[in-house]
């Protein structure tokens, strides 16, 4: 930032306080006015950097631009080929699959919320002393770690190919998720309930019956609604690793290159997605609805 | 000292009773309804996803001495008690992980540049027309909704086995993501600057460079390295339909029962993601915390 010049349009008396209060500034807070080098290098090195690693990885991970090229002119034909959408003949095929993704989401979710209730209370912070807390937290983190779709694989080889290991995968991968939100709900209440009943002379389970649920569980449904929604879309995938569902019919014909059957169960998931959506969006507003009443 | 109670004539408090006694049961009741939609829901899903109790149980010994397994190397060992041992392939994996790493970076870097090129025409405040707001949301929408890994599928067919397929799946998937949390960010900023500008004749681009992005570029570098990490972890399966990373290794050690590769592995992305998760929070909460100024 260099020295401006004083303004001259608006006249001498005008500009000639405007300069000494610059130059009264400049001498209170150097600082601001001529940051040292290092600070005003940071942003453009950050950026050089980034920027310098993008390349890198370019080139790392081999991307020539013939190769490029050539595949996005395959990838035009690929969407050519996808219209019009069609089911050919397995439509019903297709609509059972959508209701076994839905089906595995929806009891994948419950499940994990069932399980993830009661360990989130070891994990919340006003429940119990930190070194009960500590391995549970870490214990969730590494389950929340691994993806689902490696579960679904782990599940496979206990119960076998089917969409009974999807439910399992999900249920597993979300518990993990679940004990994190619901111990930050639990956390996030209003102690006073807590300390009214305790002061009526309830015991600890009464005081998470009724002092602490209450006040959480709209808390948890309304995540639970969400995550039933987006569930709908991780399930709609872990049938690529053959976990059951709608993607095991989608990774079969994308493989055996039925590119319009692939548009048409595209379509069938974002139609899907989209209801779900909806009608979760629907019944959490009735959630929260409810307990803003009572 | 006594407080005055009023106590109301026999009658009243009869009706009055009477009235809560209803709105309780009218609540009691459609909780139970609510709850018994739900329970058949869940029936008719456990049927849809052939749930099986019985497979459950005989087999969910397998569950538990699968981690047995994993944890046992090939001489009968403990894993942990032989680092050497266990960890045989760290230098190949440490390198897969390096692909993985600069997969989700590439990719999100190329997500959130296209992200940020559409979410002026996707916010409400600053779109110049309403068609193209349309057509920008729902372009976003049908990024964000089909799962990643269902674009890395076909871009393996359109550009060929390895990273590059990764890439662009995890680029559109971030474009749909970032796109619509930027834009939000837009819809939220202080349109005052933008008046101001645009009283001085400055054109569109102009008001959105100097009065919306100054508002909004924290909050995006913000997001985008949330992104990152999310994408982290979605890149470590990107391998299982051969869009290169670490992937490609677990899903060839999980099938052909390596066990002990599988922990060995699943250790590494899991120490990998936590390092990521830190690191990023680190780097977030300097980016917001010190300098939320600019």
């Amino acid at each position: 930032m260099g020295a401006r010049p004083p303004v001259r349009q608006g006249g001498a008396e005008l500009s000639k306080p405007q300069d000494v209060d610059t130059a009264a500034l400049r001498a209170r807070y150097p600082d601001v006015f001529s940051r040292p080098a290092s600070a005003r290098l940071a942003t453009p090195a950050m950026l050089v950097a980034a920027f310098a690693i993008f390349v890198f990885g370019l080139v790392d991970l081999d991307f020539s631009p013939s190769r490029f090229i050539s595949g996005l002119s395959q990838l035009g034909w690929i969407s050519m080929m996808m219209m019009p959408p069609d089911p050919g003949s397995s439509l019903p095929l297709y609509l059972q699959a959508l209701g076994e993704t839905l089906s595995i989401a929806l009891l994948g979710t419950t499940l994990a919320a069932l399980l993830a209730l009661p360990v989130s209370l070891l994990a919340a912070r006003n429940i119990v002393p930190g070194i009960v807390r500590f391995p549970v937290r870490r214990f969730l983190d590494s389950i929340r770690g691994v993806d689902t779709l490696i579960w679904a694989l782990v599940w496979i080889n206990v119960v076998g190919l089917g969409p009974f290991a999807g439910v399992l995968a999900i249920a597993v991968s979300d518990f993990g998720a679940f004990g994190k939100l619901f111990s930050e709900a639990i956390e996030g209440a209003d102690q006073k309930q807590v300390e009214g009943i305790r002061a009526s002379g309830g015991s600890a389970l009464h005081e998470i019956r009724f002092g602490l649920m209450p006040q959480v569980l709209p808390v948890i449904a309304g995540q639970v609604l969400y995550f039933i929604e987006s569930n709908t879309r991780s399930a709609t995938i872990i049938g690529i690793v053959g976990a059951g569902g709608i993607g095991l019919q989608l990774a079969e014909q994308i493989r055996v290159l039925e590119w319009q059957r692939v548009s048409f169960l595209i379509l069938m998931i974002l139609v899907a997605v989209a209801a779900i959506d909806f009608i979760s969006g629907k019944l959490r507003f009735a959630i929260i609805g409810r307990r803003a009443v009572a | 000292m006594t407080l005055a109670v009023s106590i109301l004539p026999e009658q009243q408090l009869a009706a009055l009773n009477a009235a809560y006694r209803k709105v309780v049961a009218r609540k009691r009741l459609r909780l139970l309804a609510g709850f018994a939609v739900f329970v058949a829901a869940l029936i008719v899903a456990s049927i849809g996803a052939e749930v099986n109790l019985r497979t459950f149980f005989t087999y969910f010994g397998n569950f538990i001495s699968y981690f047995d397994r994993i944890l046992t190397l090939d001489s009968g060992l403990r894993v942990w008690t032989d680092f050497g041992e266990w960890f045989w392939g760290l230098r190949k994996w440490l390198k897969l992980l390096g692909e993985t790493l600069l997969i989700s970076y590439v990719g999100t870097l190329i997500g959130a540049v296209l992200a940020f090129a559409l979410n002026f025409f996707a916010a409400e405040n600053t779109s110049p027309a309403p068609w193209l707001r349309f057509a920008v949301r729902r372009l976003l929408e049908f990024a964000r909704t089909v799962p990643g890994i269902v674009f890395a599928l076909i871009f393996v067919m359109a550009f060929g086995l390895g990273p590059v397929a990764g890439v662009l799946a995890i680029a559109i998937h971030s474009t749909g993501a970032l796109g619509k949390l930027f834009s939000e960010f837009v819809e939220n900023a202080d349109m005052k600057p933008v008046d101001g500008i645009r009283s001085t004749g400055a054109s569109w681009i102009s008001c959105m460079r100097f009065a919306i992005l100054p508002q909004v570029s924290a909050g995006y570098a913000s997001y985008a390295l949330l992104r990152f990490e999310i994408n982290v972890r979605e890149a470590s399966v990107m391998g299982f339909v051969g869009a290169g990373g670490i992937g490609q290794e677990l899903i060839v050690a999980i099938r052909k029962f390596y066990y002990s590769d599988v922990s060995a592995i699943l250790v590494t992305i899991i120490i990998t993601v936590f390092l990521i998760d830190i690191t990023t929070g680190w780097v977030r909460a300097r980016l917001f915390g010190k300098e939320a100024r600019n």
